[in-house]
């Protein structure tokens, strides 16, 4: 099966012209067909990207990509949901949005429309009922393992899809760890989750590299790298391979790579090579899709 | 003012009696398996168990809901499935469900048996709340503990079904349903598994200077000088170090008490008051409910509330967490 390079919506917060240059060099240089844009996790961000957000996707439509609007994982107020409920009345066929609550998908309702990993798809009646309510592509829960995303690719009504690349969003949460940890409260946070553009480390107490902090998001430390299972999700009809931006690798070498290794012409450990200078002193993994731990990596 | 609906754990038998004994209005509790979310080892209920408990509770007046709140295997649905059904033949008052396709087979197969959405479907909105309604008919919502009572109160105005609130007991400090911190750590998770920081994959150690070292998996995730207690290596309530300091990063090592924030609750328009615990003793169970009992009896009458749950509450330290906003 031909695969569908998707680069996912950048989950940190960047400073507004990185966020724009970003995705403008995606648009020119990288090698993807489907770039999610828009705020997955904290709605305060949103105002500071929100004027770039026009030409960024007319480049990438214009550079033939198409275009995914990720709307919130967690929505809590009447302004959070005036957001997605203005995303969803978007009337424009050239943008599909990605629904990552259950009221997204709601209003979303009859028509096509992405499913994004932050919506619990588990099994076969959940995505059967979510393909009736006008999904076209679900991004599965990172949990799975092969097993789950086999029996779920087994007649598939929907396009699925996977992240095989990037820091895991493991929680979502009301609190701001990003503002606990500098001593603020949320609502006076002066955003400075920005001073973190891959994540806030977390480490144990004995120093050991755990977890990064996004925000209200806990997200892995070791980056998602299932290169070597790109094959199998192939063979099983997963076909979109989801890569999640990061500001400390160049993620057009990142879909150069994943491009290679979905064609047969790059293996696992070249593709790691390519990639360990830009996450530094973190891991790699792909504990969950083969059905272990999920920190682990398994060869 | 409609009373408040007092809805209990019950992980035994024993706990079930204790819980009803007490003046439980409704009982959960969860079949002997990993369709439950709290699959702990020698604990809930078999078919005759529950075929029993149903039988005691409903003498006394007192609801059984079963909680099938777990997300079904991929290609293997059947013992979720057959939990149901079994829940419908033997007389359960509701069944409490997390799963799209779950609500999907509940409503063509028991249509006339009432669903309540489970917390771990984490739903945080109207929106969300009113899909579940139209699709499923979904009677009533446990929310989520990611919500103030402000926003309790304001979503209360905007549907039209139940809500149920937790007010004491274990706490998850992320939005519930949507963690993969355990999984990540010992590959079993809440979801797939119903449970969180398995104890299979605790281990307490002492280190070189004497303190104990308490792990998850491979990971550290809290350590305790001598003499101090040590607590169960809950992940989200752990001491991690972050910008160079090491602190109770998520949330403190506490547990939920709403006791004072009970009138709060009633007047944002709860019905149900849910008590944590399905893994807790019939001592602790029967200590709780009665003291929750008068709580809300007292509240009924108007009367000042005045609960004593310090002898249950195991020297932990005791938050209102998300319902108050500051908690954020």
């Amino acid at each position: 099966m031909t695969e569908t390079l998707v680069m996912g919506p950048v989950l940190f917060n960047w400073r507004p012209e990185d966020w724009r240059d970003f995705h403008l060099r995606i648009a020119d240089e990288a090698d993807v067909d489907v770039v999610c844009v828009g705020e997955v996790v904290c709605s305060k961000r949103a105002p500071f990207f929100a004027p770039y957000l026009p030409q960024v996707i007319e480049r990438l439509l214009a550079a033939d990509k198409q275009v995914l609007l990720s709307t919130l994982a967690l929505i809590i107020n009447k302004r959070e949901m005036g957001g997605v409920r203005d995303a969803a009345s978007i009337d424009d066929n050239n943008i599909i949005v990605e629904a990552n609550d259950i009221s997204a998908a709601a209003l979303l309702s009859g028509k096509p429309h992405a499913i994004g990993p932050y919506i619990n798809v588990y099994n076969e009646g959940t995505l059967a009922y979510l393909a009736e309510n006008g999904a076209a592509s679900v991004c599965l829960p990172v949990e799975l393992g092969l097993d789950a995303l086999s029996a779920l690719a087994k007649n598939s009504p929907v396009e699925l899809e996977v992240i095989v690349f990037g820091r895991l969003p493991l929680a979502i949460s009301a609190r701001c760890y990003h503002a606990r940890a500098h001593g603020l409260h949320k609502d006076g946070c002066q955003y400075i989750c920005i001073e973190d553009p891959d994540g806030m480390e977390i480490k144990t107490l004995d120093g050991e590299s755990f977890l990064a902090v996004n925000g209200v998001q806990v997200l892995s430390h070791s980056y998602a790298e299932l290169s070597a299972t790109v094959p199998d999700l192939l063979d099983l009809g997963i076909s979109r391979l989801r890569l999640s931006p990061h500001a400390n690798v160049d993620m057009v070498t990142v879909s150069d790579a994943y491009r290679a290794v979905a064609r047969g012409t790059l293996g696992p450990e070249e593709l790691q090579a390519r990639l360990q200078a830009g996450i530094g002193n973190s891991a790699f993994c792909n504990g969950f899709v083969v059905g272990d731990i999920g920190s682990l990596y398994r060869n | 003012m409609t009373a408040l609906e007092l809805v209990c754990p019950a992980g035994t038998s024993a706990a079930l009696k204790a819980a009803v004994n007490s003046g439980a209005d409704a009982v959960y509790l969860g079949f002997r398996d990993a369709t439950n979310a709290r699959n702990f080892p020698g604990l809930n209920f078999s078919r005759g168990e529950l075929e029993q408990g149903i039988a005691y509770a409903h003498d006394q007046d007192c609801k059984i809901f079963l909680a099938i709140n777990t997300f079904p295997t991929a290609g293997n649905a059947g013992p979720w499935h057959q939990a149901m059904d079994d829940g419908a033949e033997l007389g359960v008052d509701a069944v409490i469900l997390a799963d799209i396709g779950m609500l999907d087979y509940a409503t063509r197969k028991h249509p006339d048996l009432r669903r309540h959405l489970s917390v771990q479907a984490s739903a945080s909105n109207p929106e969300a709340i009113r899909f579940y309604q139209d699709a499923f008919d979904v009677k009533r919502v446990v929310l989520p503990r990611v919500l103030s009572v402000a926003e309790i109160a304001a979503l209360n105005k905007d549907i039209s079904v139940e809500t149920e609130v937790f007010v004491f007991g274990g706490l998850c400090v992320m939005a519930e349903g949507r963690c993969a911190l355990s999984s990540y750590v010992t590959g079993q998770s809440p979801n797939t598994n119903g449970v969180c920081s398995p104890a299979c994959a605790v281990n307490y150690e002492e280190d070189a200077d004497g303190r104990m070292v308490s792990k998850l998996g491979d990971f550290t995730i809290n350590a305790f000088e001598p003499g101090e207690a040590a607590g169960y290596p809950t992940l989200c309530k752990g001491r991690f170090i972050a910008r160079d300091k090491a602190s109770y990063l998520f949330e403190d090592p506490v547990s939920l008490n709403a006791t004072s924030i009970l009138p709060d609750l009633a007047a944002a328009g709860v019905t149900g008051l849910k008590i944590e615990g399905r893994q807790r003793g019939k001592a602790y169970i029967a200590k709780v409910v009665s003291s929750f009992r008068q709580a809300v009896d007292s509240m009924a009458d108007g009367a000042v509330i005045e609960t004593d749950l310090t002898q249950v509450t195991e020297g932990q330290r005791k938050t209102a967490g998300a319902y108050q906003k500051t908690w954020r």
